[in-house]
């Protein structure tokens, strides 16, 4: 089981509280999670990656295990305690802005 | 009794104010969609329980809700906008070619006959449709397939379709405005647009009666007469007797002729209220003194309304889509602030009341009219 948190606005737009668990289909990429992320709950898409580029939004990065991931391939394999489900995959906005 | 419910887009979310007809006491419910820039809210005339409203993030990007009972419950329709065909470019600030690249919807105008068919007004300006509650959105790309698109450049705000005006008469007549290129027409439900703005003057483009390029900033008709058109351009309030084929200034008395919102009386049609800011550098009231100034005359000789209205030290802006008017007798007008304030006069303007003083900065204002 996949472990995935969300934004808070994200999570309020989706009525999701706390972590999404989602079983991914395959080998556990940066597309494959967003793929079934999007597909359990449709209002999210467009919301972290470009509709048309399929790319992350700019102002949204990718970590998991305490590393970076965001500019992976998203076709590269996540790591495998995120595969486990012992840590999950963040998606966070930038602190930015007011 | 009739009551209004008047719909507010801020930058942090979306709010209903609701009144009996006296428009005395006033119900604040909100904020909706915390946190989020609201550019509009919209109420369909076919259905006033069905609610649009544009959310929107620079993290996030674009979100549509639908409410199907008067903004009680929300939910995401399609945000999916898509170009037709080849983007291609339009000029950037500097004059260069740049790309077409969705950034947001500005304008959601609910089409008069029925309440799953309503126009998105978007940046970069394009014009888009759903028939289908908001799940869908097509491009009508006649409108940025005019020609003139090469040569459309965005004002300080964004390239933006700002205003959608459908003819209530005439379902394949529609007017609408972006900044900065102008006004266009379409006469066949949006296959072909034509620029409207014979009349316009800009001095601050290289040609300054050009078929395109005039920063317009609202358009307004009353219902029963769409062949007249009331403008706020950059600088200059304007008004065309024949459907936007040629335009001539009414800025008369005016203290100053810079301003974004513009609109009509609804019980009566040469009745045009706008809001007076000082310049394109400093978007204020002049003298700090916040004024509507009314016509009676369509145009030309303005009065100024301050009864109610706070006449010292007031230093906020009123944008483009921040004032409505409701349909009852005497007409109620609105407009918000980008100091949060929501102002309304129950007579015509004469007199004002703040409905609420503190919201966030002010994107929107529209009212709905209820048996």
């Amino acid at each position: 089981m996949i472990r995935v948190y969300l934004p808070g606005h994200l999570r309020t737009l989706a009525q999701i509280s706390g972590e999404v668990e989602l079983e991914v289909n395959g080998q556990v990429t940066q597309r494959s999670v967003l793929d079934a992320l999007e597909l359990r709950y449709p209002m999210l898409k467009g919301t972290i990656r470009d509709h048309v580029t399929g790319q992350r939004r700019a102002f949204l990065r990718f970590f998991a295990c305490q590393e970076d991931l965001s500019h992976e391939s998203p076709d590269a394999p996540l790591p495998d305690a995120v595969v486990s489900g012992a840590e999950p995959f963040l998606v966070v906005g930038a602190i930015a802005g007011g | 009794m009739s009551k209004v419910r008047v719909l507010v887009g801020t930058r942090k979310g979306a709010f209903t104010l609701t009144s009996d007809g006296k428009r005395e006491h006033w119900n604040v419910s909100g904020p909706h969609f915390a946190g989020w820039e609201i550019y509009h809210v919209k109420g369909s005339p076919a259905d006033p329980n069905r609610l649009y409203a544009s959310q929107s993030s620079g993290w996030f990007g674009q979100v549509i809700q639908r409410s199907d009972d008067g903004g009680e419950t929300w939910a995401p329709v399609g945000n999916k906008f898509i170009y037709e065909g080849i983007a291609g470019t339009h000029q950037w600030y500097d004059g260069t070619p740049h790309p077409w690249e969705f950034k947001r919807v500005w304008h959601l105008e609910p089409a008069p006959g029925d309440p799953d068919s309503v126009y998105a007004g978007v940046e970069d300006a394009a014009f888009f449709k759903s028939t289908d509650g908001g799940q869908n959105w097509q491009e009508l790309p006649g409108l940025r397939g005019h020609g003139s698109g090469p040569r459309w450049q965005p004002g300080a705000g964004g390239m933006c379709l700002h205003t959608i005006l459908p003819d209530p008469g005439n379902p394949e007549r529609i007017f609408i405005a972006i900044s900065a290129a102008g006004a266009f027409r379409t006469n066949d439900a949006g296959q072909t647009w034509q620029p409207i703005n014979k009349g316009l003057f800009s001095e601050y483009i290289p040609e300054p009666r050009a078929e395109v390029g005039h920063c317009v900033h609202r358009i307004a008709f009353h219902k029963s007469r769409p062949d007249v058109l009331f403008m706020q351009k950059h600088w200059d309030v304007m008004r065309s007797d024949d459907a936007g084929d040629s335009w001539r200034e009414i800025s008369g008395n005016l203290p100053t002729d810079f301003g974004f919102v513009i609109d009509v009386n609804t019980n009566e049609p040469e009745t045009v209220y706008v809001v007076p800011i000082k310049s394109d550098r400093e978007h204020y009231p002049p003298e700090g003194k916040l004024r509507v100034y009314r016509s009676r005359e369509g145009g030309d000789e303005w009065e100024a309304l301050t009864n109610g209205l706070p006449q010292s030290n007031c230093y906020v802006n009123v944008l483009r889509d921040a004032m409505a008017v409701d349909s009852l007798d005497k007409c109620g007008v609105y407009f918000g602030t980008t100091g949060g304030q929501v102002y309304a006069s129950s007579n015509g303007g004469d007199t004002w009341a703040p409905i609420v003083r503190d919201l966030p900065a002010v994107l929107s204002v529209e009212v709905q009219t209820l048996e």
